[in-house]
């Protein structure tokens, strides 16, 4: 069998090691099987699917980090609970997002909420806070 | 009346006091009390899924150093299982749990930075209501305490996802569980299969500008329930109760053939199973589930 060796470049290595050490997983067992696209219950709202996340987080591409995947998949667990290598896919996202929170760019501003925050569930906004801002 | 330890949450005491009310009247009416833990704190809603953030974890096992004081100071006895009616909180709580007891370190980190906290000393068990009736009270038992069997009545579950998922944290099989159907028979109901019973109802999107994400799988969790002749659906989640119920007014704007269905919380049958109508607390949620309670004869008016 024919195999090749991907060399990637020095910044796309960087992403690829700081994906790999915020989640804590190894992005590198994926193999594109795509159980994790067919059980996302999000994946219809997404712009790239979780088994593309997977595929743009082992090469490093930056373009995973401005698609709006990361901000739909909303850490169901259904994809960590199915995946047979093990892949933990919600931290792989959770990292995504951190990445971008990290640089204090926040996904929705609280001031701006179209619905009175006492009409929310506390939880609702608590774990939007959480998820959507830095 | 046997004490345990229990964890509130933030929501419990807001949107969803019909829950902490009707959970509380049908512990009772197990001979189960639910004794409040002092100066609880929210626990985050939802898990720091990095590897890093350690901080994370302090809001959840500052609870949990709650339940070893309240031993000490006894206002328990010997009772170290820390029992919780919001789905989300016992996910977060369970979750922090199994981390930093496999992890020293981390334990040693978050102890150092609670400094006046005692230490937390991994010696809690985090567990859901729904655990405590099938594992400790059991469903025969419960069964036998019934006032007022739902007879007739077709029940939807729905798990969402922290009951569940990730495995290491869920009360029953991950892909098929069976602990709401068999309460809702135990309480003499009919339960109704649903296949999106663990289907995610799109959680935080309820705030800002994505509410269409959660209406959308309202819609298709609900109808689901609908087809297979479910007249109500149950839950375990404030915000998937939220989700399923509050949000059917806007699932109506989006799709007008849709018709409402009641979503109660497990713990309101079961108080009305139990003869604690009161407690139940029907007048709390968005779909109005009086209606239906009526015509199976259920409620008087």
């Amino acid at each position: 069998m024919m195999s090749e060796v991907i060399h990637l470049k020095e910044r796309n290595r960087k992403l690829f090691e700081k994906i790999e050490e915020i989640s804590g997983e190894k992005v590198t067992l994926c193999e594109q099987c795509g159980i994790c696209t067919t059980s996302c219950p999000m994946a219809d709202e997404m712009d790239i699917t979780p088994a593309g996340i997977m595929r743009y987080s082992q090469m490093g591409d930056e373009t995973v980090l401005d698609s709006e995947a990361i901000w739909i998949c909303a850490s169901c667990f259904t994809c960590t609970v199915r995946c047979p290598r093990g892949i933990d896919l919600a931290k792989v996202t959770e990292a995504l997002r951190e990445l971008n929170l990290r640089k204090n760019i926040d996904r929705i501003d609280v001031s701006h909420l179209d619905e009175e925050l006492d009409e929310l569930p506390a939880i609702a906004v608590v774990s939007a806070l959480r998820k959507f801002t830095s | 009346m046997k004490k345990f330890p229990y964890y509130p949450g933030c929501t419990l005491k807001q949107t969803a006091r019909n829950f902490e009310e009707s959970g509380i009247a049908s512990a009772k009416a197990l001979g189960i009390e639910l004794v409040e833990l002092p100066r609880w704190n929210c626990c985050g809603a939802v898990s720091s899924l990095t590897s890093d953030e350690i901080m994370r974890h302090v809001a959840p096992i500052r609870n949990l150093v709650r339940v070893q004081q309240m031993n000490d100071d006894g206002l328990l006895d010997n009772e170290y299982r820390l029992v919780v009616l919001c789905s989300m909180c016992f996910n977060v709580l369970k979750r922090s749990n199994l981390i930093v007891t496999k992890d020293a370190e981390m334990l040693r980190t978050i102890n150092e930075f609670m400094d006046t906290e005692p230490d937390y000393e991994g010696t809690v068990e985090v567990i859901h209501f729904l655990e405590v009736l099938r594992d400790i009270v059991g469903f025969d038992k419960l069964r036998a305490k019934l006032k007022k069997p739902l007879e007739g009545l077709k029940v939807s579950p729905y798990y969402g996802c922290t009951l569940l998922r990730p495995k290491e944290v869920g009360i029953d099989d991950v892909e098929s569980p069976t602990i709401m159907e068999e309460l809702i028979k135990s309480l003499g109901g009919e339960a109704v299969d649903n296949p999106y019973r663990s289907l995610c109802c799109g959680s935080y999107h309820t705030v800002g500008d994505n509410k269409k994400i959660v209406a959308e799988r309202a819609y298709k969790i609900i109808n689901a329930a609908r087809k297979n002749k479910a007249e109500a659906i149950i839950t375990s989640c404030p915000l998937c109760a939220f989700n399923l119920d509050n949000r059917q007014k806007l699932v109506k704007e989006l799709h007008p053939d849709f018709e409402y269905m009641p979503v109660l919380y497990f713990t309101q049958l079961m108080a009305l199973a139990l003869g604690k109508e009161k407690e139940a607390g029907f007048d709390g949620n968005f779909v109005d589930s009086r209606p239906l309670l009526k015509e199976k004869g259920l409620i008087k008016d």
